[in-house]
């Protein structure tokens, strides 16, 4: 018999699709609707840390250097009141083989893939990531299948995007390339379901504990160096996997007062799923349009429960403008004699108003850089914004609207972030929590699960439950 | 080479897409190996880098690459050389 490939009949099917591509039997931790044991399936369906630097190790991925950034340190100091202006310092992760982070993120994966004798890998994304499996999979000699979304109803692509294409392809992988919508996700089922081939999620437990070795290096290296824990460790947020792995490595390495602070380029407004809007945005990853809804409902994405969950560790969460991660990318290519791509340079963006705000005997760690080339670059996606209909000037950052304009700074000091309210976050994450699972009474083990979530106290979660009119179970005092 | 598929028509799409997504279907396009001689335009068979067999409408033979690194923007270009002399100048 053929198998209905209609929409709703795949996605029907999902659970049980994705059971078989990840072999995670997530019933084992779920406890209510909207209580789970998160560290518990952290540690029985992931790796621990010695056991990922080890498959780390076999393909050449992590130990990055951690540069210092002296020339935007010493303009920061000079745009800063007397005896402010911390050290700025990069963890250079467009090291790692296929140029950025995510293949801290991809090892585990297709280790364990190659491991369980899955006969090949699949990746939803259009981001870096797709990329870094690529290359983990030709590394372990796997087949790879990458779907992507690339293009608008013109079959126009953002540069960027052809570029990760290409990058993928280079490695050898087969690249789906589809028109906008989230039907990616169909198609990844409809290839998973045909091939037998394992999903290499972003946000399975695999994913999220191959970036823990990165917050424990650079805790490490910060340490070795300079003798303290980084006072703010700034990490650039989308899908909430970057700030989760980061965090907890950090965790694990002991460093319990650093800061940690995600940082995405504000995109405000436009709709990441329209036809029409895709092409007017000019980063495909690291800005609100993916850091929003996810730190509001992290359990959106192909897994039961997403093993990324930003609220649970964000101290604070601010937002940069496109201008600004342009002027700064030209800024360290020309101060630092380092080319690199948009999403580590969205965090640095970021570091540099923060940097202004503490001594300057502390240490401020941007978290990641990823490689650049032809489409990546500020040039390829500012020509290509204008083709789009966008305008293009040097002026006051702040006049920056998403869509509509882009305005490179005329100067250092302008740069500067936007406080993301978190606790509006918060309060958005607890209602979806309530509505997506309809429940109607919650329990005490509940309301300690909300309160771990989002980093708040159980007394936080029962106010945001009364205001909402979200019954608290006798049981629950 | 490269062929054209459309996965799902305007009507099959997802219920959650925006309005003006849901106007236009869901397409996609694979890059493989001919398993027999076609035109553009015609529908072929390939074979895929993973060893999918995949049929579709053939789009383009040898597709390359054309995304550059774009022209010079004048609203960067004077970004560096200004703090550079700055820096100069602090010392
Ligand atoms: C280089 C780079 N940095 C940061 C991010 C953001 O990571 P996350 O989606 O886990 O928040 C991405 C991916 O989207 C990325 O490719």
């Amino acid at each position: 018999m053929p198998r209905d490939l209609s929409y709703e009949a795949v996605m029907k099917r999902r659970g049980e699709i994705m059971q078989k591509a990840l072999g995670i039997e997530y019933s084992e931790f779920i406890r209510t609707k909207i209580a789970f044991d998160y560290e518990g399936m952290m540690q029985k369906a992931g790796y621990s840390l010695e056991k990922v630097r080890e498959i780390q190790r076999e393909t050449g991925v992590g130990n990055t250097p951690l540069l210092e950034l002296s020339n935007i340190t010493e303009l920061v100091r000079r745009t800063s009141k007397k005896g402010y202006g911390a050290r700025i310092c990069v963890k250079d992760e467009a090291a790692n083989p296929s140029g950025s982070f995510k293949d801290r993120r991809a090892s585990v994966s297709i280790y364990h893939a190659k491991k369980m004798g899955y006969p090949g890998v699949l990746a939803a994304t259009s981001g870096n990531y797709g990329a870094a499996v690529a290359s983990q999979a030709a590394m372990r000699n796997l087949p790879c299948i990458i779907v992507q979304e690339v293009f608008d109803s013109r079959h126009v692509g953002q540069p960027e995007i052809i570029e990760k294409s290409r990058k993928c392809e280079a490695y050898g992988a087969e690249v789906v390339q589809l028109t906008v919508g989230p039907e990616l996700f169909y198609m990844a089922l409809v290839l998973l379901e045909e091939t037998g081939y394992f999903n290499a999620s972003l946000y399975s437990p695999f994913g999220i504990s191959g970036i823990e070795t990165l917050g424990y290096e650079l805790v490490q290296q910060v340490r070795e160096r300079y003798g303290k824990d980084p006072a703010y460790v700034v990490v650039t947020h989308a899908g909430g996997g970057n700030v989760t792995g980061t965090a907890r490595g950090i965790l694990k390495a002991g460093a319990k007062n650093t800061k940690i602070i995600g940082a995405s380029v504000d995109l405000t407004g436009l709709h990441m799923a329209s036809d029409h809007d895709f092409n007017r945005k000019s980063f495909t990853t690291g800005h609100t349009g993916f850091g929003v809804p996810f730190a509001t409902w992290p359990d959106r994405t192909d897994v039961p429960k997403n093993a990324a969950r930003p609220l649970r560790y964000m101290d604070r969460y601010v937002t940069v403008t496109q201008g600004e991660v342009f002027y700064v990318t030209e800024v360290m290519a020309q101060l630092e004699g380092m080319e690199r791509g948009p999403a580590g340079n969205t965090s640095l963006a970021a570091a540099i108003p923060l940097a202004r705000e503490l001594p300057e005997d502390e240490i401020v760690v941007v978290q990641e850089t990823e490689y650049t080339g032809a489409g990546k670059h500020p040039q390829a996606q500012l020509d290509f914004a204008r083709r789009n209909g966008i305008e293009v000037r040097v002026g006051d950052p702040r006049e920056n609207v998403p869509g509509k304009s882009i305005v490179i700074p005329e100067d250092f000091s302008q740069l500067h972030v936007t406080e993301v309210d978190l606790r509006r976050l918060k309060r958005s994450y607890i209602r979806n929590a309530i509505e997506k699972n309809e429940v109607k009474e919650v329990s005490g083990e509940e309301i300690r699960f909300l309160a771990e979530d989002t980093k708040e106290s159980e007394e936080f979660v029962k106010q945001v439950l009364e205001d909402l009119g979200v019954k608290v179970s006798a049981k629950a005092f | 080479m490269e062929i054209h598929n459309v996965i799902l028509q305007p009507e099959e799409r997802s219920r959650d897409v925006p309005d003006d997504t849901k106007k236009v279907p869901l397409e996609a396009w694979i890059k493989g190996w001919a398993l027999e001689d076609g035109e553009i335009g015609q529908e072929v068979e390939i074979r895929t880098p993973a060893g999918r067999r995949v049929k579709g409408t053939l789009t383009r033979v040898n597709p390359g690459y054309t995304h550059t690194f774009g022209p010079a923007i004048p609203e960067l270009s004077n970004i560096g050389k200004k703090l550079r002399a700055m820096l100069r100048e602090g010392k």
